[in-house]
């Protein structure tokens, strides 16, 4: 992102003042734009009556109830039912005892959140696999109907993915697919590939292709070059892409909801079910929302760069 | 990269010794190698896309429906497509999404816009900020959409709060999921927050791409600033300022996971934009035959008018 030195002291610099007004207004921005997120870890933190009282409270006592009620199910029990049980051992089991509840069971939550993390890594996996090979080939090779080709690659993201869904679902259900975890891979690759293989092509393209040649020359064979100079190069471009499969498939919803229920559900389709006495559970919704973005944001920040150059990359070239 | 670094580069590339699996392929033309590599792809494309939009087609000139699978399938050629065309809750539903696209990416361009020209003032910390404001873009619509609805909570959501603060509104006298007017401004509002940043991003690298020395050769000339913006500025970072409005368009024409669990279309069916629709036909009423003709008018709506777009754009590009 920078623009080198030789700029540093050019007479189109922007004078301190436009500067630092222009700084105001970004940070002002930014801080507004994270307010709603600072509200939803707030209310993962406060209890239940605390996270709906009026005004809102930015100053409480902060409590694990609602990452508790995440992870566990609960049933209401009579005061003489709970006076003839042990002591509560445990935080969580103490909160609900105070709640005239006893803990009955894990909840869904941590498998679903394991499912995530295996859809959205395997096929972020495949789809790189896949992209890395396909954009090879249409970057070096002559293929033919190679730009109509590229072209229909592209064109598949137009579809609605409810429109995809419908045909899918059918295809699904005669294969035994429904609800697997295989079924969601597939699919979620098959989204993504697309994108991979026009990002990794522009990478490609990049690469001069004087060092296979040369490699080549020397007693490499094509697929040798491929693996140990090509490869190599466009590691940037293979990283970049990686995150943007990820990250779509960490937070794809509309196949999710509509194609698993149980087995392969996916975290974004269960977290607006969580649910309390008398409607959603708020601080548990917040503490799953919470938990479910952390990923997300310590991967923005840490891969910052390959995911910039990742965006603009993908949209200049488009 | 200079030519010292490359000559040490195929030198070191030169010196590494083949591996013995390496010979066992070695007869493999590149003719061989380009199919081995792209067909995985166009497989998996053709199983998992083309072969379900073949099947769409079909579908959409039967009465088949997925609840019914042993039910007798009838063709009854373009019927669902008449239908469909003439069916005034189907144009409600492209109203309402027309709406939605329209003021999104107004909004989105405007304030993107005029977000990438003060980041691009290089402030002092300018990187870190634009990291921060990113991070709504990056994360799940749905599941930060689900918690939107509790900030815009009537009595006790922080939306509310906020605006009667500073407006002196009474909270619970306004509901902007509730409300038939407020409703369509509460998807677009947050639609607005998540994805302002993307076209900040987009318009960032339009005005990067704009060479120093067209701004120096305008100092120069002693052009004002005001001037200089509207003649380099502008007209230079155009082509990505559209690029930015024909992504935005796409992705809001087939918006659905935010919306569906915002409003889920209501209240009634004010923000019932086409995807909730098609979600409705397909998934609630099961009149798969029907929404197959409903997803291929939409697909070939959004084919259309993005070609008709980039044909607009490469004449903009090519000026």
């Amino acid at each position: 992102m920078s623009r080198g030195i030789s700029h540093a002291h050019s007479i189109v610099e922007p004078g301190p003042i436009s500067r630092n007004v222009a700084g105001v207004i970004v940070i002002v921005y930014a801080i507004v734009a994270l307010v709603p997120l600072a509200w939803i870890f707030l209310t993962s933190i406060k209890t239940p009556p605390d996270s709906i009282s009026y005004p809102p409270k930015v100053i409480f006592d902060p409590s694990l109830e609602g990452y508790c009620n995440l992870f566990t199910t609960r049933s209401r029990q009579t005061a003489e039912y709970l006076q003839t049980l042990a002591p509560p051992s445990g935080v969580c089991e103490k909160i609900a005892r105070d709640r005239n509840m006893v803990i009955v069971g894990p909840s869904n939550y941590a498998p679903r959140f394991l499912n995530s993390l295996v859809i959205a890594f395997g096929s972020t996996a495949l789809s790189v696999l896949l992209g890395t090979a396909a954009a090879y080939g249409f970057s070096r090779f002559k293929v033919p109907l190679k730009d109509d080709l590229l072209f229909f690659i592209l064109s598949t993201r137009m579809m609605p993915p409810i429109a995809v869904a419908i045909p899918i679902f059918l295809m699904y259900r005669e294969l035994g697919l429904s609800d697997t975890k295989l079924g969601m891979i597939l699919l979620y690759t098959a989204v993504n590939v697309s994108l991979a293989v026009w990002l990794l092509k522009g990478f490609i393209d990049e690469i001069p292709r004087e060092y296979e040649e040369a490699a080549m020359i020397d007693g490499y064979t094509r697929l040798q070059a491929f693996f140990r100079v090509v490869l190599p190069q466009a590691t940037t471009g293979i990283v970049a892409t990686a995150i943007f499969c990820l990250i779509f498939a960490w937070n794809e919803y509309a196949f999710a909801v509509l194609l698993t229920s149980g087995e392969a559900q996916t975290a974004p389709p269960f977290i607006p079910t969580i649910i309390g006495e008398g409607g959603q559970d708020w601080p548990a919704v917040a503490a799953g929302t919470t938990l479910f973005l952390v990923p997300i944001l310590v991967f923005t920040v840490l891969l910052r760069k390959q995911l910039l150059r990742g965006i603009t990359f993908g949209a200049v070239r488009k | 990269m200079n030519d010292v670094a490359k000559a040490s580069f195929i030198e070191r590339a030169a010196t590494a010794t083949p591996a013995p699996v390496a010979r066992v392929i070695k007869g493999l033309s590149d003719r061989a190698i380009a199919w081995l590599f792209i067909s995985p792809t166009i497989i998996l494309l053709l199983a998992i896309n083309i072969f379900p939009l073949i099947w769409t087609i079909q579908l959409s000139f039967t009465n088949y429906r997925a609840n019914r699978p042993n039910a007798e399938v009838k063709n009854i050629g373009i019927d669902h497509f008449q239908s469909i065309l003439t069916d005034p809750d189907v144009w409600a539903a492209m109203q309402a999404t027309a709406h939605f696209v329209f003021w999104t990416i107004l909004i989105q361009t405007v304030l993107g816009f005029a977000l990438a020209y003060l980041v691009d003032r290089r402030f002092r910390g300018h990187g870190f900020w634009t990291t921060v404001i990113l991070i709504p873009m990056m994360l799940s619509p749905a599941v930060v959409g689900n918690f939107w609805a509790f900030l815009y909570q009537p009595q006790i959501g922080l939306f509310n709060y906020v605006i009667s603060f500073f407006t002196g509104l009474d909270p619970s006298s306004f509901e902007m999921i509730g409300s038939v007017k407020l409703a369509p401004w509460a998807i677009v509002l947050v639609d607005t927050w998540m994805w302002t940043p993307y076209v900040m991003l987009i318009c960032l690298a339009g005005l990067r791409s704009i060479p120093e020395y067209i701004y120096e050769a305008a100092e120069v000339d002693r052009a004002s600033k005001w001037r200089q913006f509207w003649t380099i500025t502008l007209p230079m970072a155009l082509p990505f300022i559209m690029l930015a409005v024909l992504f935005r368009g796409i992705e809001n024409f087939k918006m659905f996971d935010l919306v569906n669990l915002l409003t889920n279309g209501g209240p009634g069916s004010t923000t019932e934009v086409a995807s909730i629709t098609l979600k409705r036909e397909a998934f609630e009423k099961w009149r798969t035959g029907y929404s197959s003709a409903f997803a291929i008018i939409l697909f070939v709506t959004v084919f259309g008018l993005a070609n008709i777009y980039v044909k607009a754009l490469n004449k903009v590009k090519s000026r």
